[in-house]
């Protein structure tokens, strides 16, 4: 009888190897989604009209099932990491590009005009003034997009052992060891709620500015 | 000096802000821009630091062309204030005074030094430096906003609207505050409100501008008081504007009766050689502040009821409080007569009504013959 965390080995990584390849399959596109996010958002913000149309894009590509990504995705990264990932970029988008146009254009009218006043330029105004007023709502568009991408990351089994954790499920149904299946969601799930306890507990850190529930003056 | 020639702004859509206006913003003194909601004042405002571009005129800045200067420059040599102070809300308070002369160059150190310092001037306990703009009140936030504009001690301070968002009771402090402050420094500050009495208060000059953006009418407030350009602007002064006018009248003229001011252990003899001089009796007590008066047959020597004094009213103090402060004691006194301190609270004399309408007939006299001295009749 094997242990609840000793792993056939045609999965090629221990059971912390392959939590560590989880998360950097999870992390990694949400990472490049918010690089891409900033700036697109910027756009939003500063011409309207793209807004709508850019909002319209991101739903669509997270409509397209990742399978139909990997047939595409295959000519030209394999059966990698890489095919795994871009799919899981491109669907982040879809929750922070709202997530940092609402939080950018939260910033009090009056904070603006006086920013604007003051003699700040636009770039200084951006990333001293509007993008840390952003903070609260980026990081909360990150909670929801680094959890989706955490359980998301497990479809990488269908192009051959690249979905980290969720290899678990294939090797469960093959061996008949529900046991693993049973493993490999609990992990996933503990690691969603770590992430997402790690996201407060930044924003908890970079807003010391935030008014505190329940605290006194 | 800012001189505002002949600008308008017009929209794209064709609404015109502002029309033809122009004013001579004089140096180290408050002129405050006052009007109904869609006069144009805000947007006047805006234009002199470039927030808001004219379409026709210029706005010189001690004769040259705010345009000739980078705007970011521009902006950072004045001081701007708007309703709810507009803090950045993630910045400690100190940091959000010390923005302009951070963007200034000016070295963390140095500029929280002078963050401090006025923190100081405008009445702000130090040990709100390291809060956020969330732990303040809206009076202290709006402190704040005016510690802010001053940090980089700019010359020109614009101020929109700044203190009315706040309670009327934190208003007149910052109103007061504000006074004190420009005693000191005496800087030019344009100052935008809609409220007339805030701009009778604050304003060395007022400009009255009317809906469409066009100026009513631009002079010292006792001289809009008194002589109101049109029914517009009269109307926009309220309908006590006779009484409000005596504000500007100083009551140092007014001549005081010490005859009816007894001490409250006056003797029988003294009581009786003061009832002659008034139908009431001031009692004060030993250090001479007012308590009460009384009818002089109702006191009896050595055995004076403080209780059963009427109440005096709000005294004034000659010299410094106007006409209209002495007015107000009379009229608030149940005997017709103010009472007249001096700084300590020590009661120098009385007043009748009477006294006082006469000193405000003679003061609108001299006011009279001013003008017609002026105008050269």
């Amino acid at each position: 009888m094997s242990g609840f965390f000793d792993l056939p080995s045609d999965l090629q990584h221990s059971y912390a190897g392959l939590i560590g390849l989880h998360l950097r399959e999870a992390l990694l596109p949400v990472l490049a989604g918010l690089l891409v996010s900033l700036p697109i958002a910027q756009l939003c913000v500063r011409f309207r009209w793209i807004y709508p149309p850019v909002l319209g894009i991101t739903t669509v590509l997270y409509a397209i099932p990742s399978l139909a990504f990997f047939v595409v995705l295959i000519d030209y990264f394999g059966q990698s990491e890489t095919t795994v990932m871009i799919p899981l970029a491109l669907y982040s988008l879809v929750v922070l590009v709202p997530a940092i146009v609402d939080g950018v254009r939260s910033v009090p009218p009056e904070t603006l005009a006086a920013a604007q006043a003051m003699g700040f330029g636009a770039v200084r105004r951006y990333f001293q003034v509007q993008l840390p007023i952003a903070v609260p709502a980026i990081i909360a568009g990150l909670r929801v997009a680094t959890v989706s991408s955490i359980s998301l990351v497990s479809v990488g089994m269908l192009i051959g052992n690249q979905g980290a954790l969720g290899n678990m499920l294939y090797d469960a149904q093959t061996y008949h060891r529900p046991a693993l299946a049973v493993n490999s969601v609990l992990t996933i799930a503990v690691l969603g709620i770590l992430a997402d306890a790690a996201l407060v507990l930044v924003r908890l850190l970079l807003t010391p500015w935030m008014p505190r529930k329940g605290a006194t003056r | 000096m800012i001189r505002i020639d002949s600008v308008t702004k017009r929209y794209p859509d064709g609404t015109v802000a502002v029309d033809r206006l122009s004013l001579d913003i004089p140096d180290r003194a408050i002129t405050v821009l006052v009007g109904p909601s869609g006069c144009g004042k805000t947007t006047t405002l805006r234009m002199i630091n470039r927030m808001v571009e004219p379409s026709e005129g210029s706005i010189l800045l001690d004769g040259r062309d705010i345009r000739q200067q980078p705007v970011n420059t521009l902006r950072r040599s004045m001081g701007y204030v708007i309703q709810n102070a507009g803090l950045f809300q993630h910045r400690t308070i100190l940091d959000n005074i010390a923005t302009v002369p951070r963007l200034l160059g000016w070295t963390k150190q140095r500029a929280r030094a002078r963050a401090a310092e006025l923190m100081e001037r405008v009445g702000l306990d130090s040990a709100l430096a390291k809060r956020y703009p969330y732990q303040l009140s809206g009076g202290q936030q709006q402190r704040v906003g005016v510690a802010r504009a001053l940090a980089a001690d700019p010359p020109v301070l614009l101020m929109d609207e700044p203190f009315s968002a706040v309670d009327p009771v934190v208003r007149k402090g910052l109103q007061d505050e504000l006074l004190r402050i420009q005693d000191e420094l005496g800087k030019t500050i344009v100052f935008v409100t809609h409220d007339i009495d805030e701009a009778i208060k604050l304003g060395t000059k007022v400009a009255v501008l009317r809906t469409g953006g066009r100026l009513a009418q631009f002079a010292p407030p006792a001289e809009l008081l008194s002589a109101p350009a049109d029914p517009f602007v009269e109307d926009f002064l309220g309908a006590d504007r006779g009484i409000r006018r005596l504000s500007f009248f100083p009551s140092t003229g007014l001549e005081l009766q010490t005859g009816p001011v007894v001490p409250i252990d006056a003797d029988a003899g003294k009581l009786a050689a003061r009832a002659a001089t008034a139908p009431y009796l001031l009692v004060t007590d030993l250090d001479g502040r007012p308590l009460g008066w009384s009818e002089p047959d109702r006191l009896t020597a050595g055995a004076i009821d403080r209780e059963r004094l009427l109440d005096h009213g709000r005294p004034f103090v000659p010299g410094t409080d106007s006409l209209r402060t002495a007015l107000d004691g009379a009229v608030l006194s149940p005997t017709g007569w103010a009472v007249a301190v001096d700084g300590e609270g020590r009661a120098v004399g009385v007043v009748s009504q009477q006294v006082i309408g006469e000193a405000i007939r003679a003061a609108h006299g001299e006011v009279a013959e001013h003008a017609d001295a002026k105008a050269g009749r």
